[in-house]
């Protein structure tokens, strides 16, 4: 191994360390902003859904103000914040939608430009992503 | 030389009429390869071309530099993937040879299908089943170095993954591949007669959802006689700004090329994609 492929191993490395060391030991409900930083999420949200043709039309028969609460009432209990989730099931909620692949991703990269704009933590994005994730089989109809 | 000229001409309206940009989240299409495909730098990996989700067409036009103390490879490649399950590749590579100055060209087309699994969602990895049939244009040196025939075709299983959240709050992942292949130093020295088995392995940490590092190890058959061949490896920064375009800078080590020993260099590719 040459000494400049050894400078950028070490630099990676190095890299690596410092991520590590700004990580807070925060609950993820604090560094999403707490209740008010998941409201400003969920009405982000609503915003990018509006803009998106692609996935607007799912929400024709929504009744908006019921869903920017349970939404923000769900991404409360799934950050371990001081929520519990008094909705209907994933399953039942988009049982009759035929939600594509195509609309899923789409929600997530409108959530992440959302979190992004309200300067989210990288790890924090990471982890609220990792937990709604687990939710695409209930979601996405195959 | 004009077939393949016109072939990336084609992939590339293609992917100028795609009606939109992909679904599919940034930077999951990979980068196209030295040999077309969508992958690292040196090595294909098990993801799909472009952002085209289920039911919806992708794909990227690269171009590659690699320059080493002794060579510079100069890929250019168009590749379009649909549905998320489908690839295929056209690619040129230009070798120069700089203490001969001359020059070898290759001829790569490839062809890629997702058998099963997902790059991100559930626990099941991405599976793909992958050829490439390269063309040797110019065979005076490989024929000179003993090389049997003047195209090849590789065979080779990937399989990919994307952990959310795994490492320090960061997105990890890894590709594996078994690649059964013929060719001298990736058919640019021509090909045996005979395939044998190599392994290859890439992982990355994405800093954020923009910029990437990793490294790439890409194991050789070593089947001239004349001249050894090395084991390649590689570490590279990838930079995706949003879906239409991407750049990986990386240093390369390629060990000893047709006598020519310990070469080493830059990486530079960039890409159009959707």
């Amino acid at each position: 191994m040459s000494n400049a492929l050894k400078v950028l191993l070490a630099c990676t490395l190095l890299a690596g360390g410092c991520a590590q060391s700004v990580q807070s030991p925060q609950s993820l409900y604090a560094e999403l902003g707490g209740q008010a930083g998941i409201d400003r999420i969920v009405d982000g949200l609503l915003w990018e859904i509006a803009e998106d043709a692609e996935i607007r039309a799912l929400f024709a028969d929504t009744d908006i103000q019921r869903f920017r609460n349970k939404l923000a009432e769900q991404l409360c209990a799934v950050s371990d914040g001081p929520c519990v989730y008094t909705g209907d099931s994933m399953r039942e909620t988009h049982r009759h939608l035929a939600v594509t692949s195509a609309q899923f991703n789409r929600l997530v990269d409108d959530l992440i430009r959302v979190m992004e704009r309200e300067r989210i933590a990288t790890g924090a994005q990471n982890a609220l992503l990792q937990r709604l994730a687990a939710m695409r089989g209930d979601i996405v109809a195959e | 030389m004009m077939t393949v000229r016109a072939l990336v001409a084609a992939l590339a309206l293609c992917l100028a009429a795609a009606s939109q940009a992909g679904s599919r989240l940034l930077a999951t299409g990979g980068a196209n390869s030295i040999e077309g495909q969508a992958g690292g730098g040196i090595t294909p990996w098990a993801v799909i071309s472009g952002y085209g989700d289920l039911g919806e067409w992708g794909g990227a036009l690269g171009l590659s530099r690699v320059s080493v103390d002794d060579f510079q490879l100069d890929t250019q490649s168009a590749s379009l993937g649909f549905d998320n399950r489908l690839e295929f590749s056209v690619s040129r590579q230009d070798l120069e040879v700089e203490p001969l100055g001359l020059a070898i060209r290759q001829d790569v087309f490839g062809a890629k299908v997702r058998l099963a699994g997902d790059f991100i969602y559930g626990s099941a990895p991405q599976l793909t089943a992958g050829l490439q049939y390269k063309r040797n244009r110019d065979m005076a040196v490989p024929q000179a170095l003993g090389a049997a025939r003047d195209s090849g075709t590789d065979l080779y299983l990937a399989v990919g993954k994307l952990w959310l959240n795994e490492a320090l709050g960061r997105n990890v992942f890894a590709n594996g591949s078994l690649r059964w292949t013929a060719a001298h130093q990736t058919g640019l020295l021509g090909f045996a007669e005979q395939r044998e088995l190599v392994a290859e392995l890439s992982a990355g940490l994405f800093i954020d959802r923009h910029w990437v590092i990793g490294a790439e190890y890409r194991q050789k058959p070593n089947g001239l006689q004349a001249v050894a061949e090395d084991d390649w490896a590689d570490i590279f920064l990838g930079w995706f700004p949003n879906t239409r375009v991407a750049a990986v800078l990386a240093w390369t080590e390629l060990g000893d090329i047709a006598g020519l020993e310990d070469q080493s260099g830059w990486y530079l590719s960039i890409q159009l994609s959707q």
